[in-house]
């Protein structure tokens, strides 16, 4: 509650405010802030909290003591929104959507607005609509260095992870690194393994899993469990790969420690700074089952909800259209580096966002799925993949483990449901 | 009629004197009441809730986090795992602190200096003493040379065999981080010790010289028992400090290896921003609280029974 003391827009009722965390498009926010105010003579207030962790529990805290700004943006999970939803903390948007014959929603990336949809019927129980809007559009995959694998003498990235493999071997005898991610967190991991576990076992069965229809003893998930053994084995990871922050991972393709590294494409900007010399280029994960297509995870990046409770509500929306029109979307683009929520702003990318860019169609996301995992359950399985990694377990123990997770939290859902 | 006057007179000034002596004490109650006494029994309430921290409805489950709480492995394996780090401190940090007030104690060349530069790691930020540390232990490679400073420095003396993956091996991960805590502590203790001893009157050093004690026996007869006082508030507020370390955890290996190195308030805020669940967290709160305070208590009369031995 502290958190939120001083913070009211009470006394700030001229203008817009807006509360986010990225650090990176405070000064491009605040550039587009000025232009608006020439254009409409309406102040709008960026302010700025970081880190996420810190900006995460503000929100939460402004939420109980009833002092959230005009504009703000929700970490976390899907989840997480819809609880603030739910806590009459977030404006429904789809009448504004959907006014002028739907023109707001239709420039916009379909899978951008998805992540801040709720379809009917939706298990958080949250009223059909649209609850926010996309600054950009993000999506999470491979990427290689294209001067060693020269140097390694492979001409082309690999398509299946039988070559990859392979590729790697061929890089470590020469003393490269095959591999690096950030996955000292959780996150990253449960990333790259649902998106192999969508290319072995597909949507419905993952989706069935998350419903406790399926076990994670399963043996495609232990083909999932098993690609990170192979990867072990092989030598493939950095050393240290699994208490590595993605700071430090992205460091370290940057710096060309790694030939290939697992990251979203933020890292465009990341890179850039770090060694504008890089020459790198995207790839899908490669396919281990060759007869069913790759799904990396892909959608929203960063999105802004509008208080329903704000004096200024329209003139927050109003601010929100102008801010993804476009001219302003392609601004943002152009400063961060990041790929824009509007579909006609893609023009004005650099090539390697291009790349990223051209696999929105193989992209899905946790927020667009129909059931999401129990968060203790995820976090068994991303330290279940650890435990793989640094070969405390074997694939089939770890699955075990996960498993007796699975079963423990979903009795202690039917204890809560009999509340 | 006279004395009832006076009477309710002297009563009235009595009310009038303790009223105003209530008064006095009333701002200091007040602010006690809103920022002690309010949030812990908020704690507490909201322990005995399941809340989501964002909804305006909390649902009463009575001790339900409670039994939930004894049930959760990874819980009791954090609260090992801050066990352990503490022994660690309890030993070697404050060991280390002992040995170095000591020698500060004694007439030594630039002994303000030494006192200055143990006192440099605690005040130095939890979060740029783990990321230092995470840099000296890392275990990556480049161009075959290791970038971490230790592994470069046992390569360079050729100790190829000693070169480790520190922060990622279960069986180096938590011994690391604790004598990183321990480095980072021990100047606090240093302090504590070192003021405790230059209150011990050298008048009995000298006495016992005179009667022919040798080092050892002056050490063990008058410096540990009248250090006694001293050795329990800086064991207390070793385990104290201790068994609550995660910004270390945090800076030195992000969300964690495995569960090897959970600790309770790595627990609590998974529960709190992670799950989501506030009433769980404060529940878990509330049991490390009391566990922290029957500890403290344990050792205040553990060593009160020694020191009357």
């Amino acid at each position: 509650m502290l958190f939120g003391f001083g913070c009211s827009q009470e006394n700030q009722t001229k203008g817009v405010t807006v509360w986010h965390w990225m650090t990176d498009r405070q000064e491009s926010f605040l550039k587009l802030a000025q232009q608006y105010q020439e254009q409409t003579g309406i102040e709008v207030r960026f302010e700025l909290y970081a880190p996420s962790e810190l900006y995460s529990r503000k929100t939460i805290a402004a939420a109980q003591a009833s002092v959230l700004p005009d504009i703000y943006g929700i970490l976390g999970e899907k989840k997480r929104l819809a609880s603030f939803i739910e806590g009459g903390f977030v404006a429904n948007l789809s009448p504004d959507f959907e006014a002028n014959e739907g023109i707001w929603e239709k420039n916009l990336f379909v899978k951008a607005i998805n992540v801040n949809r709720f379809e009917e019927g939706n298990v958080y129980g949250i009223k059909p609509g649209i609850y926010g809007v996309p600054l950009d559009v993000t999506n999470i995959q491979m990427l290689y260095n294209k001067n060693i694998l020269k140097k390694a003498g492979i001409d082309q990235p690999p398509l299946t992870f039988d070559q990859f493999i392979k590729d790697a071997v061929i890089l470590r005898r020469m003393g490269i690194d095959g591999f690096v991610s950030g996955w000292g967190e959780a996150w990253i991991i449960e990333c790259f393994a649902s998106n192999y576990a969508f290319n072995i076992m597909g949507e419905e069965k993952i989706m069935a899993t998350y419903r406790g229809e399926v076990s994670y003893t399963d043996p495609d998930w232990i083909t999932v469990f098993n690609i990170f053994k192979i990867l072990k084995d092989k030598n493939i990871f950095v050393e240290g790969i699994v208490t590595k922050g993605n700071k430090y991972a992205e460091q370290d393709f940057a710096l060309e420690r790694a030939a290939f590294a697992f990251n979203g494409s933020w890292c465009v900007n990341v890179y850039d700074k770090m060694n504008p010399d890089l020459n790198y280029g995207t790839m899908l994960p490669p396919r281990y089952n060759l007869e069913s297509p790759m799904k990396i995870w892909g959608g929203a990046g960063s999105s802004l909800v509008v208080n329903p409770t704000s004096k200024n509500k329209q003139a927050a929306i109003n601010f929100l259209k102008w801010l993804t029109a476009k001219e302003q979307q392609a601004f943002l683009s152009k400063q961060t580096k990041n790929l824009p929520a509007n579909r006609h702003a893609l023009s004005f990318l650099p090539k390697i966002l291009s790349q990223f860019a051209s696999s929105m169609e193989d992209a899905t996301h946790p927020s667009i799925w129909k059931h999401n995992e129990n968060l203790l359950v995820s976090e068994a399985f991303a330290k279940g993949i650890q435990s793989i990694i640094i070969g405390e377990k074997t694939p089939e123990e770890a699955a075990r483990d996960i498993q007796a997770v699975k079963v423990y939290e979903m009795e202690k859902d039917k204890k809560r449901l009999n509340r | 009629m006279i004395k009832n006057k006076v009477i309710s007179r002297f009563s009235f000034l009595e009310f009038k004197g303790v009223f105003e002596n209530y008064l006095f004490i009333l701002p200091a109650v007040v602010i006690f009441a809103l920022f002690y006494i309010y949030p812990f029994y908020e704690i507490f309430n909201l322990s005995l809730h399941e809340w989501n921290g964002i909804s305006s409805v909390r649902q009463f489950i009575g001790i339900d986090n409670f039994k939930e709480i004894m049930q959760d492995k990874v819980w009791w394996s954090s609260m090992w795992n801050a066990g352990y780090i503490t022994i660690i401190a309890l030993t070697f940090q404050n060991m280390l602190a002992f040995s170095l007030a000591l020698s500060c104690d004694r007439d030594i060349r630039m002994r303000k200096f030494y006192r200055v530069i143990f006192y440099l790691p605690p005040i130095l930020s939890e979060v740029v003493v783990g990321l230092v540390w995470q840099w000296i232990l890392n275990s990556g490679v480049q161009g075959g040379e290791p970038i971490g400073l230790l592994n470069y420095f046992l390569t360079k003396v050729h100790l190829y065999h000693l070169v480790h993956n520190w922060l990622s091996d279960p069986k180096t991960v938590l011994t690391c981080i604790a004598l990183v805590h321990s480095w980072k502590g021990f100047g606090w203790g240093f302090i504590i010790l070192l003021a405790g001893l230059q209150t011990i009157d050298r008048q009995l050093y000298e006495a016992a010289q005179v009667d022919g004690a040798g080092v050892f026996s002056i050490f063990k007869n008058i410096t540990i028992p009248m250090m006694m006082p001293v050795f329990i508030l800086v064991m207390i507020l070793t385990i104290l400090g201790s068994m609550q370390v995660f910004i270390l955890v945090l800076s030195m290996v992000g969300q964690g290896l495995v569960y090897h190195t959970e600790v309770p308030v790595t627990r609590i805020l998974v529960s709190m921003m992670g799950t989501g669940r506030f009433g769980y967290a404060c529940a878990q709160g509330v049991v490390f609280g009391l566990i922290l305070i029957i500890g403290s208590f344990m050792i205040k009369k553990i060593s009160a029974k020694v020191k009357q031995e």
